[in-house]
């Protein structure tokens, strides 16, 4: 069966809450914070949402259920997504149905965490089953010791280089000068980054993020709503989502979008060269790589080589990941899963003040989420059009 | 190639001792079937008694066919190191005080990949097994190792991490005079001990074996383990220099109930048997808890050398049995108690011996060669339960097809 489109239903009212490294506030207050940011952008009371959707790791022992009370919401439709780095285009589609049904009007698609001294640690040691099981046990390095493992294979099977990654990391770094609200201030060279302390060979330390306390937000409404509220929107013209894909694969290099990515730009009537910018889930930049092979612009092994002849800066013929990332924007948790969606909304929107890019109509926003074992589990994209 | 271990050097006394760390113990219910296989150092994963799928990690229901029929079966060990890693950060005391820890993804011969702990003579690429082992948390762990043994390949650091094996190690064996105790000793020094301290509850008696033992350079040392001062003095004055810990000191009166008139050898056997378990674990236990983390000759194993009957008695030896099986549920208590510190409590479970009190019992017996050649493999693998010569290892598998049936076999009598 044809899938349905999403005619007549808009994402708008980006709000980022800017980052801290480290915060002494909870999930709870994040969380609200970018739920006024939202709101407030739509002139909007809390009593006028009826939709609510919320990702976050440290909300803990609360969900969203807890956050209605806890906040004062009343919604009709609600929804906890636990997706990680997929949690913001999932949020985006489950929404985008909720009011395209009727289910909902206006729906708020909030994520944010907070980062104590010691969140990061104890988030780890209770982030799943399998790897507090057959992970953990293993050196306790967490996800970077898992995308090390990944990183070491793709450079055997690609003849990717440290520089290849260096690449993307010292572009997004770029992309974050131009963002006043960028965790990283500092531009990176080449070789700082490849002389960086090593964390987990071949990972160093400019292949991860800085884990940090934030949140982001964005409504999902019928179209003549953001229009009679007079604000700037963009329409969604596909989105695809798939978990525990490849699961015979015996180590991750392709992620569930080569399973759906036709289906995508099918439904976005679209091709890869047709985006003006692409937002990865970059919590390493082998990640990236595999996000541009498996979403079709070139072919799987072939991004280095792709990237090796392009400028993913804000003003280069490939932007990518147009505020700096989580690389280097920092990584607030599931809010991690929203940050590139977010941005893009900024994008098509042309709202993106010192980061945007100068024309920007089409953008597509790719999630990643959950390394339940050994690879991330969740995969998801989007394909955004401004209304310009 | 390992480099050789040197031995460690001479302790600086103003220096503080490191203090015992673990890596994470946290387990699913499913996910202690490995523990328990590593405790054997048998290598086994879950299979599906439905689809025969093999499965890793660990699951409630098949990922292949939604069974919930899941055993663990000994399955092929081998396999090929797919990606590596060294892990130079991470928020882990025990593994921060172990940098650089090299772990890596096999892709096994049956099927799962596995991320495991590598050994450093495994090449990337390469062909490899893995071994079950059990990590200083007491969890089940898996490692590659190259499939060819090379001759220092236990003194790679993270297996060692994972063994307790005797090299450079300092070994007390509570009874100097017991009839394994020669045995005992020249496998122990043979497998590299730095040193071996025999324990002499009668010191006046005259042991014709005395002359031979000291000539291998070990030590008399008085140790009574039925007298609390006796022990306390001797913990007092080796207990930090004592890195395992074997109790094989034993009274032993054949019979049952019945077969005794009065309860006089059941005291001995419980005084010694388990009480004198009891009085060695309050000496020594905390000292040896203090020093799981001291380096090259850090304190590693407590051995308790158990029969086999401790498991599920009968009468031919059945009160001894009994303060046997007490030691044995007391040995459990000690496996939590000793757990935060990852010393790890080695049971070895023993068929009869070939020695004058078992003379009436049939064949087949354990020599004491055999004893000590299986403590020293036990601790080198690192296991938890050893079942010494083939009475003891029916029995532990009977003992896990159904208690209550082997229960029923060793008191039905005898030969009819």
């Amino acid at each position: 069966m044809a899938r349905l489109g999403y005619d007549g239903v808009v994402v708008t009212a980006p709000v980022s809450v800017p980052y801290e490294r480290y915060s002494i506030e909870t999930a709870h207050w994040w969380i609200a914070r970018a739920l006024r940011g939202t709101l407030q952008a739509a002139g909007l009371k809390p009593a006028e949402l009826d939709g609510f959707t919320v990702s976050s790791f440290t909300l803990f022992p609360d969900t969203a259920v807890g956050l209605t009370q806890h906040l004062g919401l009343c919604p009709r439709w609600l929804d906890h997504i636990p997706m990680g780095g997929a949690s913001g285009v999932i949020a985006l589609r489950r929404a985008a149905r909720a009011v395209q049904a009727g289910d909902a009007d206006i729906v708020a698609c909030v994520a944010g965490d907070t980062n104590h001294i010691d969140s990061f640690r104890s988030l780890l040691s209770s982030f799943s089953r399998f790897a507090s099981d057959a992970s953990y046990p293993y050196g306790y390095g967490g996800p970077n010791a898992n995308f090390a493992l990944l990183t070491d294979r793709y450079m055997q099977d690609f003849n990717a280089t440290r520089e290849d990654f260096g690449r993307i990391c010292v572009a997004q770094r770029d992309n974050a000068l131009r963002n006043l609200n960028a965790v990283m201030k500092k531009p990176l060279t080449m070789e700082a980054y490849l002389n960086a302390r090593p964390i987990a060979d071949p990972i160093a330390l400019y292949d991860c993020v800085m884990p940090c306390a934030g949140a982001e937000a964005f409504l999902v409404m019928r179209e003549e709503e953001a229009i009679k509220r007079n604000l700037p929107f963009a329409r969604i013209k596909g989105t695809i989502e798939r978990h525990n894909a490849h699961a015979g694969n015996p180590i991750q290099l392709r992620g569930g979008w080569t399973l759906d990515v036709d289906d995508l730009y099918g439904m976005a009537q679209c091709a890869p060269e047709d985006m003006d910018l692409v937002q990865t889930y970059d919590d390493y930049p082998v990640i990236s790589m595999m996000q541009i092979e498996d979403l079709g612009f070139c072919d799987k092994g072939g991004a280095p080589e792709f990237l090796r002849g392009r400028d993913m800066t804000v003003t280069g013929d490939f932007p990518h990941n147009t505020n700096g990332g989580q690389l280097s924007a920092g990584q607030a948790g599931a809010a991690g899963g929203f940050i590139g969606l977010v941005e893009a909304i900024r994008q098509v929107t042309w709202t993106a003040e010192g980061t945007q890019v100068p024309g920007a109509r089409r953008a597509l926003v790719s999630g990643f989420g959950m390394i339940n074992y050994d690879r991330g589990v969740c995969s998801a994209a989007a394909i955004l059009e401004g209304a310009a | 190639m390992t480099d050789p271990l040197q031995p460690p050097v001479k302790k600086n006394p103003q220096k503080r001792t490191v203090s015992p760390t673990r890596p994470p113990e946290s387990r699913s219910r499913a996910a202690l079937g490995l523990t328990a296989a590593a405790a054997e150092g048998r290598f086994a994963l879950q299979c599906c008694a439905e689809c025969g799928a093999v499965q890793y990690p660990p699951r409630d229901a098949c990922c292949a066919c939604l069974s919930v029929a899941l055993d663990w079966r000994d399955v092929s060990p081998k396999g090929q190191l797919i990606a590596e890693t060294r892990i130079r950060a991470t928020t882990s005391l025990y593994f921060r005080d172990r940098l650089p820890w090299r772990t890596g993804t096999v892709q096994l011969d049956v099927g799962p990949s596995v991320i495991c702990h590598v050994h450093g003579e495994c090449e990337k690429g390469a062909r490899v097994e893995l071994w079950n082992r059990l990590d200083r948390a007491g969890q089940g762990v898996l490692i590659a190792v190259p499939e060819e043994r090379t001759p220092n390949m236990q003194d790679d650091p993270q297996l060692r991490a994972m063994t307790s094996d005797p090299k450079h190690r300092r070994v007390l064996i509570t009874d100097g005079r017991a009839p394994n105790a020669p045995a005992l000793t020249k496998a122990l020094l043979a497998a590299g001990a730095a040193s071996v301290f025999l324990g002499e509850g009668e010191t006046w008696r005259p042991y014709p074996e005395r002359t031979a033992l000291e000539a291998l350079g070990v030590e008399f040392l008085p140790l009574d383990v039925t007298d609390t001062s006796s022990v306390n003095r001797m913990a007092s004055e080796y207990g930090g220099k004592v890195d395992i810990l074997i109790n094989n000191a034993r009274f032993l009166r054949p019979g049952g109930v019945l077969a005794r008139g009065d309860t006089g050898f059941a005291r001995d056997e419980i005084e010694v048997n388990y009480l004198g378990l009891m009085r060695l674990a309050q000496a020594f236990g905390p000292a040896m808890c203090g020093r799981t983390g001291d380096g090259v000759n850090s304190a590693v194993a407590w051995v308790n050398i158990l029969a086999a009957t401790s498991l599920s008695n009968s009468p031919e030896m059945g009160c001894f049995s009994a303060s046997q099986a007490a030691a044995r549920a007391l040995s459990q208590s000690l496996r939590g108690e000793f757990r935060t510190s990852g010393l790890r409590v080695m049971n070895v479970y023993v068929g009869p011996t070939e020695d004058d009190w078992h003379q009436p019992l049939p064949p087949p017996k354990v020599a004491p060669g055999a004893l000590a050649r299986d403590v020293v493999s036990g601790l080198r693998n690192g296991l938890e339960d050893v079942y010494c010569g083939d009475v003891a290892k029916d029995m532990s598998l009977k003992f896990a097809r159904d208690p209550k049936v082997l229960e029923r076999e060793l008191t039905m009598g005898g030969e009819t």
